[in-house]
């Protein structure tokens, strides 16, 4: 039983890490309808700089506030050279511009720093703790208490700041928005810099789990399956998909995996996500986008 | 999904002058480019093109016309490669032919299945569903070393090329054997978009709900753009193995193909088979003159993992240049081209 619990507690720590990057996502997705594949570039990226500027001995908060500055600049960038020429343009349209883009982006930033692996210590002790019978490990504990802060502040700037209501006006209907007198563009700019300080958090603990390279950028894929469970619109979609998944996953590789042989961590998620989406396709908490057929 | 309308025959002109310039093209693949070719022009140019077409014409089948995004098409390709190659192991005496037929509809059957979703799911949540086919199926076939004959890392080797007692095991044999596969295959799909069904493809694309109160059957539409879809894809996918690689791993299948054949549809154009050989040309010469160009202008001052990063730079600045300057693909590009002299 203790072992069952261990199993599960670590899964949805483990999960919490997948709901980071479906954050990411989510802002993205609801204020301009793009699933932006770009997103797992943004976070290697993030984590490079950072890295590498530790490395080069810049103290740990300017190494922050430098790249924090790049993550502005790139979703500037983007607004400008990217999603303003291609308004109005299909949404499969668009996820192929961001796909071109994560090739930038992963390009760029390995070109910059290398393409070697770096550890990131973040000062966390990964030592498991040991509570009530069962055991933790801190760092996930850790990230866990990040990603609350993050989401908390993240409710907080939806639900108090000018700028966050104009994000909710303009996820909820976008010509409405616009007839408002919301300017499009400077929600996009203020969303894409979002996510990529989502990236950016995401990055560093992720980054501090399984080093600092290239397949970073592949937790993306860790993150499409959460999103399609919880819904692409919904924060508290992401949170309580990303639990789910990471249990899921947790659980199937230690009593399902054995009977396959093994890795199948790789797909179960997908199938999970699926299996649940065919009972019930508008996910956990999606708005009822997805039509019945 | 934009709206695409059917497209007219020409006005002015009689409908064999539509044909012209494909009959021309076909006649100078056949008749003349065995003849001038060079092994390197066959081996690394024209075969890759010509599997990687059949592919685009496969998923266009079903994104550009049916109106499902699919990100999986590397996975049907696996699946029709790994097929063929066992039908044509464990079936003494099978010609090669039927060896393909059979690893297609294997990949339709697979594909069918991962089409189920379809039913219920639209847009991104179908096409994110479509991926639990990548990562099954290449799973799968690495996991369990039935499929590759005994192979621990899933490697297969294909089988001779022989058609009818002939062999096509020369560069311009395994050419001239995928453009026949090829050209049948695209004919067909053709055929298809301009039938009752392809019909059928496009109205559950541009109004699913105006399709059936029309009597057409959504589920029956979708599931059948999965099946044949997959079905070309599988083939195009045994092309790929035993006319262009010979040797192949489950990994030469990965995500990165998939988005492949993805480009190559959206660049081509989307619901245009022309579109399709225009955008796997693109995907297959671009790279080779980009790294050319490369090594032209800097030489071997830097080494090839920096080349590999600016190749990746310069492919993604130019994709989303590319869909700002010309959303609707290199089919519609050319339309206009064409338009234009003909006026």
């Amino acid at each position: 039983m203790d072992f069952l619990l261990e199993v599960l507690v670590g899964g949805l720590l483990s999960g919490v890490m997948y709901s980071l990057v479906a954050i990411g996502f989510v802002l993205i997705y609801k204020t301009s309808g793009v699933l932006n594949f770009a997103q797992g570039a943004q976070l290697l990226f993030a984590a490079l700089t950072f890295v590498s500027l530790v490395e080069r001995e810049v103290p740990f908060v300017a190494a922050l506030a430098i790249t924090l500055g790049a993550m502005v600049v790139i979703g500037l960038a983007i607004e400008r050279f990217v999603l303003r020429p291609l308004v109005n343009q299909p949404p499969i349209t668009l996820f192929m511009a961001t796909l071109g883009l994560s090739y930038v982006i992963e390009g760029a930033s390995q070109l910059l720093w290398g393409a070697q692996v770096h550890g990131l210590d973040l000062g966390i002790d990964d030592a498991p703790i040991e509570a009530a019978g069962i055991f933790i490990s801190q760092f996930d504990l850790f990230a866990a208490g990040i990603a609350g802060a993050m989401v908390l502040a993240l409710v907080l700037f939806f639900r108090k700041t000018r700028t966050g209501l104009a994000f909710r006006a303009v996820a909820d209907d976008q010509v409405a928005a616009l007839s408002v007198g919301i300017r499009l563009p400077r929600v996009w700019v203020a969303v894409w810099i979002a996510a990529g300080v989502v990236a950016l958090v995401s990055g560093l603990l992720w980054g501090a789990r399984l080093g600092v390279q290239f397949s970073l950028s592949l937790v993306v894929l860790k993150a499409l399956p959460v999103l399609v469970l919880g819904g692409f619109d919904s924060v508290a979609g992401a949170i309580v998909g990303g639990l789910l998944i990471g249990a899921a996953e947790k659980l199937a590789e230690v009593y399902i995996g054995p009977l396959f042989g093994g890795g199948i961590e790789g797909w179960f998620a997908y199938v999970a996500a699926l299996a649940f989406l065919l009972v019930r396709p508008s996910g956990l908490f999606g708005q009822k986008l997805v039509e019945r057929v | 999904m934009t709206d695409l309308t059917l497209s007219q025959p020409r006005q002015g002109l009689p409908a064999w002058a539509g044909r012209l310039p494909v009959a021309l093209l076909l006649a100078v693949a056949f008749g003349v480019v065995p003849f001038v070719g060079d092994q390197y022009l066959f081996d690394a140019i024209l075969v890759p093109f010509l599997a990687l077409s059949l592919a685009g014409v496969g998923l266009n089948l079903l994104t550009g016309y049916a109106g499902q995004v699919s990100l999986g098409s590397a996975a049907f390709m696996a699946v029709g490669a790994f097929a063929s190659y066992n039908f044509i192991l464990r079936i003494e005496g099978l010609p090669l032919l039927a060896g393909l037929a059979l690893g297609g509809v294997t990949a339709a059957a697979v594909g069918l299945v991962f089409g189920l979703p379809s039913l219920r799911l639209k847009g991104f949540y179908l096409a994110v569903s479509t991926l639990a086919a990548q990562f099954f199926v290449q799973w799968a076939l690495t996991k369990f070393d039935w499929f590759s004959n005994g192979n621990a890392s899933g490697v297969i080797t294909a089988p001779p090329l022989t058609v009818l007692g002939i062999s096509f095991d020369s560069s311009v044999g395994r050419y001239l054997f995928s453009l026949i596969v090829v050209a049948l295959l695209t004919l067909a799909a053709w055929r298809l978009t301009r039938s009752e069904i392809g019909r059928s493809f496009i109205a559950v694309r541009d109004r699913d709900v105006a399709a059936s109160s029309l009597g057409i059957s959504v589920l029956r539409v979708k599931l059948l753009a999965f099946a044949v879809s997959s079905f070309i894809v599988g083939v195009a996918g045994a092309l790929w193995a035993f006319a262009y690689l010979r040797t192949v791993e489950p990994a030469g299948f990965d995500l990165d193909r998939s988005f492949q054949i993805l480009f190559i549809v959206i660049i081509g154009g989307l619901a245009s088979i022309r579109g399709a050989f225009l955008g796997a040309g693109f995907i297959v010469i671009f790279p080779l003159i980009l790294s050319r160009l490369g090594q032209a202008l800097l030489g071997d001052t830097f080494d090839s993992g920096v080349l590999e990063n600016a190749q990746k730079i310069v492919v993604g600045g130019l994709i989303i240049a590319f869909l700002i300057a010309e959303p609707a693909g290199l089919s519609a590009l050319v339309a206009r081209l064409t338009r234009r002299n003909l006026n």
